[in-house]
């Protein structure tokens, strides 16, 4: 009993504050109201027994939001976000699309014979779901793995506007390279 | 949600520590309040000491009973379009957060959380910390207390994955991720010993999830106190005794993980587990007269170019130490 409102009430803090990320007014809130969001997500997922990727998606994810709550205020808006700001552009259109999309997930959810529940859960859920996730394609998980760090850092290498040549001379020969920010280490 | 209460517990199968009730929060939350209280007296000690006797106001071991007397009757002060709900969850949340910490520490036998994945619990709190000290220099609206904590999170970057991948050892020689099976198989070898570099990236990991001694940078005088600078009265006593309570926690933590859990001669487990935690408690704040700052904006290649490839090795050699002992 106690459990079931924990969960139903999680369940509604994840989307009260995903909500909130749309209404409030500065990017500080809106990152940090994503934020709580997730960990409300991830308490849920250690009601289903799923302990490990629940206290994982807490960390991970207030790992990123606090990394992104820096970019937010970065880059968005015209007086990099520390001023109040909208969270909403191209209101009409984003309120078509959203309860577009919501009536036809709910028609679905509503509409689609559900097949009845086969067997017990296995005794270690976490497992089974890994096995589930990963074990029949763990080649093409494999593959893709590199192929994403090749891709992130082509892009970071792509976008960067100095070279080694900017670096360490015309001939790659300077020592020490010339950074504008100088690393820790000396180098 | 019949569904829900089809899943069986996985729990903890031999679990070698008892959950106790959960009222006993209330004695690991006054255990962690006293560490707070030890570390601060310490703290006033060295101070007093290194500054050549008392200076104004209360000093030496009355320090952190003078501060508190004197932030609880300090007037609030308040910024021009604080974001005041933000600010606050930041300074309060660093005490919760060491709290939640300790939660999964056993005290020898006992334990108030015994979650199967206890390691991870306490690596995601420490994560926390990132959002609350970033959010305590940006509530304030105030440019030197975002400044703060933009360093505070320059640190993280660099401290992050090395603590991680610290915490990653010992689990690995336990094959576990919960704490009582990881503070049981230190049998006779404590993990400390044979596994420094992790124990020291971890040491470091833990004075910089407090914001203590080197990475301390992020309260700097420099920058009128950084994230704390426009803290005051009681949010900045609430501020404070969280720092001193994550070190706390910790140091506690270290305990289980490095240092054999409650093991030890004649004292009973969980005054051992105390001893410990008194003990590597009093090494941090020692040493924060002891280290220099770490320069929050060249830490990152010392975090990724020194910290992280020897804590990995260590990772390594654990891991094959582990397969071959199997």
């Amino acid at each position: 009993m106690v459990a079931d409102i924990a969960f139903w009430g999680l369940g509604l803090v994840a989307v009260i504050s995903g909500a909130a990320v749309f209404y409030v007014d500065s990017m500080a809130r809106a990152t940090y109201a994503l934020a709580l969001s997730f960990i409300a997500v991830g308490l849920q997922v250690l009601f289903l027994q799923q302990n490990y990727v629940g206290v994982v998606t807490v960390l991970m994810m207030v790992m990123e939001m606090a990394v992104m709550a820096v970019y937010m205020v970065m880059f968005m808006g015209m007086n990099p976000a520390l001023m109040p700001m909208s969270m909403v552009h191209s209101n009409r259109t984003a309120v078509a699309t959203a309860v577009l999309t919501f009536g036809v997930l709910a028609a679905g959810i509503l509409l689609v014979d559900w097949p009845a529940r086969r067997g017990s859960p296995p005794p270690e859920v976490t497992v089974a779901l890994g096995e589930a996730l990963m074990g029949p394609k763990m080649l093409v998980m494999a593959v893709i793995s590199p192929v994403m760090v090749a891709t992130i850092v082509a892009g970071v290498v792509l976008a960067a506007h100095r070279t080694r040549y900017d670096r360490f001379g015309d001939d790659l020969k300077q020592r020490a390279p010339e950074d504008p920010q100088p690393g820790g280490v000396g180098r | 949600m019949g569904e829900l209460a089809l899943v069986q517990s996985p729990g903890v199968p031999d679990s070698p520590v008892v959950t106790v009730a959960p009222g006993w929060a209330l004695a690991a939350v006054a255990i962690l309040g006293a560490l707070v209280l030890v570390a601060g007296m310490l703290d006033g000690v060295l101070s007093a000491r290194s500054s050549g006797g008392p200076g104004g106001g209360a000093s030496g071991a009355a320090r952190p009973f003078g501060e508190a007397a004197r932030l609880m009757r300090q007037r609030r002060r308040t910024t021009v379009q604080a974001d005041t709900l933000l600010w606050r969850v930041g300074g309060a949340g660093l005490i919760v957060t060491a709290a939640l910490m300790v939660a999964v520490v056993p005290l020898g036998r006992w334990t108030i959380f015994d979650l199967d994945v206890g390691v991870m619990w306490f690596n995601a709190m420490d994560v926390l910390v990132w959002a609350l000290v970033w959010l305590t220099g940006w509530g304030a609206n105030s440019a030197h207390s975002l400044v703060g904590g933009y360093r505070f999170l320059a640190h993280g970057l660099g401290y992050e994955l090395p603590l991680m991948f610290a915490l990653v050892a010992p689990a690995i020689a336990a094959q576990s991720l919960n704490v009582g099976t990881v503070a049981a198989a230190q049998d006779g070898l404590w993990f400390a010993v044979w596994m420094p570099v992790a124990f020291l990236v971890y040491l470091l990991g833990v004075a910089a999830f407090s914001v203590w001694g080197p990475f301390a940078p992020a309260l700097g005088s420099d920058i009128a106190g950084g994230v704390r600078a426009e803290l005051s009265g009681v949010d900045r006593l609430v501020f404070e005794t969280g720092r001193y309570a994550l070190l706390g926690a910790g140091a506690a933590f270290s305990v289980p993980m490095f240092l054999g859990g409650g093991a030890g001669p004649l004292l009973p487990d969980w005054a051992w587990v105390l001893v410990k935690t008194l003990a590597v408690l009093s090494l941090l704040v020692w040493l924060q007269r002891r280290l220099p700052a770490f320069r929050p904006d060249m830490f990152m290649e010392v975090g990724w170019m020194v910290l992280l490839p020897a804590v990995l090795v260590q990772d390594l050699l654990v891991a094959v130490i582990a397969v071959w002992r199997a």
